[in-house]
């Protein structure tokens, strides 16, 4: 196993998970992501997607199965999954931000309280990463002063200030306003080109078919198909895959 | 260029109808609807027939001299000598008389110490060692035994400064109680879970005087001979968990306010759970519920009167020392009461306008 994790940042190891007693949502998940790799996945809402990248940091617990991040496997074990945490940033479809702290504290509390920085230092962080995401000038304000699409990219350098390994993006641009939709997946394109390890459930095709190396569509808590995005699109292998196509790309 | 349109401004007109003045205020604002216009008459008619028989007796056939004799006679109204006469019992109970400098002095220390604590320019980490110093000082002040003062046994503590005191001292204790409650009922542990939600039942499920009176005359039984907790301790501690109770449940209910998606944020950022409730929930969560906080707190205050069921004379019970015992006064309670009604309003008016001016502090963040 932990010769695997050189190569492979990511294992899921036949990984199950039910809400409560009944509701199987999880199943027999098997997937590797290698070091760098970007991965769309899709699928119908239920599937099981957000529930999979939510594993990934512990937000979720899976009950079967091994998952293993960057050779740490994580368990109960309190001290693996605080360390997982700070190689693995998090981006909500609901921004999260915290409403109460403005831009650059939002950013700066958790270099400074998990990274230990010293707060000028942690200030220069938060700045540079504003300026990646094109937002510097609204350092001081609240985040419920922004946009739905400044607050997202907002929520993006806030998870991008741990300087994490590992990118998951939960649906980043579902609750947004379609002109302000462009604006994240331009900041996300950006990010993906510069080699970090990301995930991302969303239904953003056009996004999915300019950087990801591999799409997975997800029905029923399971994986249907992982594919290449030119093969998923244009040959999918199954007719589960060719239904949702068809409905997606309907119009 | 002969086609050039000149300009006339219009000249100013008055508006159709007027808003401004005296008349147009009473309209809008008193006889605005029938309803308006029917409550307008009926609360004028009140005051018109009560106003002048309150100020008659309040004013104009009130007696101002502490005269017994003044205060029976004929025709006499309000008789405020009654206060004039007792003000020192009614506002330092049964601590002696000679020595009532050392609760004046010891209370506006701690009423110094109160305001500073709520103005932002005092908030710094000074603050805490400053309430070490002071409520230090308050008891030896009070107790004396030290320092060439004479000693004072707590039983003869009374009137207002002791029940500053004990609600000073129950805020402080029982809000980080509280704080501890309410994440305690929210914990994933069952035992502490438990635990929490047994003992806010359990006290909201007893009124405040059973609880003073067990932690009276109930608590000393199960004691092992010879120990004793000063009963100045043993009704603190009764109003501070009574009122911790009732103080995580407001607090619960901001923590419950908050959407999921905060706690979640803070997690995938790193943050311990102490650190994110520290930082991230709590400071949300008491923003939302500072009107509930104070509502608390007021009431703890006006309920500390509850103490001279266990004989601790605090301002209400110092009144009904002052007044029961002597049979001239006895019969000007009512004016008595009045003085002290008067007292505890001002209190409770200033802490319920601090409130506010916290809700505007914390709302600062929200205003887009």
């Amino acid at each position: 196993m932990t010769t695997q994790a050189t190569d492979n940042i990511i294992v899921f190891d036949r990984v199950n998970k039910w809400y409560g007693n009944s509701f199987h949502v999880l199943r027999d998940i098997d997937l590797k992501v290698k070091r760098g790799e970007r991965i769309v996945i899709c699928g119908p809402s239920g599937s099981g997607k957000s529930t999979l990248i939510r594993c990934i940091n512990r937000l979720e617990e899976h009950q079967e199965g091994h998952l293993i991040v960057d050779g740490t496997e994580l368990t109960d074990d309190v001290k693996a999954i605080d360390r997982i945490r700070k190689d693995v940033g998090m981006v909500f479809q609901q921004f999260n931000l915290f409403p109460h702290l403005t831009v650059l504290e939002n950013l700066t509390l958790s270099p400074m309280y998990v990274g230990k920085l010293p707060k000028r230092e942690a200030e220069e962080r938060a700045m540079t990463q504003l300026k990646r995401v094109r937002i510097a000038e609204q350092a001081g304000k609240y985040p419920l002063q922004l946009s739905g699409g400044q607050q997202q990219r907002v929520a993006i350098a806030r998870a991008l200030c741990l300087t994490p390994k590992i990118m998951l993006f939960d649906e980043p641009t579902s609750a947004l306003d379609p002109e302000m939709i462009k604006e994240v997946l331009d900041v996300m394109v950006e990010l993906a080109k510069q080699g970090i390890t990301m995930l991302c459930v969303t239904h953003e095709m056009g996004f999915a078919k300019a950087v990801a190396d591999r799409v997975i569509f997800m029905d029923q808590g399971q994986i249907v198909e992982e594919n290449t995005p030119h093969e998923f699109f244009n040959n999918p292998k199954t007719d589960r895959s060719k239904d949702f196509l068809s409905k997606i790309l309907g119009h | 260029m002969a086609d050039t349109i000149i300009f006339q401004s219009l000249p100013p007109r008055p508006a159709p109808v007027r808003t401004e003045g005296l008349v147009p205020w009473i309209r809008s604002n008193l006889f605005g609807s029938v309803p308006s216009a029917i409550a307008t008459l009926i609360i004028g008619g009140v005051l018109f027939y009560f106003l002048p028989k309150l100020l008659n007796w309040a004013v104009f056939t009130a007696t101002v001299v502490p005269n017994v004799d003044a205060c029976r006679a004929d025709g006499a109204g309000a008789c405020w000598g009654v206060i004039a006469e007792k003000y020192r019992l009614i506002l330092f109970g049964r601590y002696p008389f000679e020595e009532q400098w050392r609760p004046l002095v010891a209370t506006l220390l701690l009423i110094a110490l109160i305001v500073a604590s709520c103005t932002r320019a005092f908030w710094s980490k000074w603050l805490a060692v400053l309430w070490v110093i002071v409520l230090a000082v308050y008891f030896v002040v009070m107790a004396g035994g030290v320092l060439g003062l004479s000693a004072v046994t707590t039983d003869r503590w009374g009137g207002l400064p002791l029940t500053i005191m004990l609600t000073t001292l129950s805020m402080v204790l029982a809000f980080p109680l509280a704080l501890l409650v309410a994440l305690g009922r929210r914990s994933s542990l069952p035992a502490i879970r438990s635990f929490c939600t047994v003992y806010v039942e359990l006290v909201r499920g007893v009124p405040l005087i059973s609880v003073l009176f067990m932690a009276s005359f109930m608590f000393p039984l199960f004691m092992p001979q010879g120990v004793s907790i000063d009963v100045l301790i043993r009704a603190l501690a009764g109003i501070t968990l009574f009122t911790a109770a009732y103080l995580a449940e407001v607090i619960r209910g901001g923590l419950q306010a908050l959407p999921k998606g905060q706690s979640e944020a803070a997690a995938s950022l790193g943050l311990s759970y102490w650190q994110t409730q520290r930082k991230i929930i709590l400071p949300q969560a008491l923003a939302m519920v500072v009107p509930g906080i104070m509502n608390s707190f007021i009431s703890m205050f006006k309920d500390t009167s509850l103490v001279s069921i266990v004989s601790m004379y605090e301002l209400t019970g110092a009144l009904g020392l002052a007044l029961n015992s002597d049979a001239n006064w006895r019969p000007f309670k009512l004016e008595g009461y009045i003085f002290i009604v008067a007292i505890y309003f001002c209190f409770c008016f200033a802490m319920s306008r601090y409130s506010l001016w916290i809700e505007k502090q914390t709302n600062k963040s929200r205003l887009r």
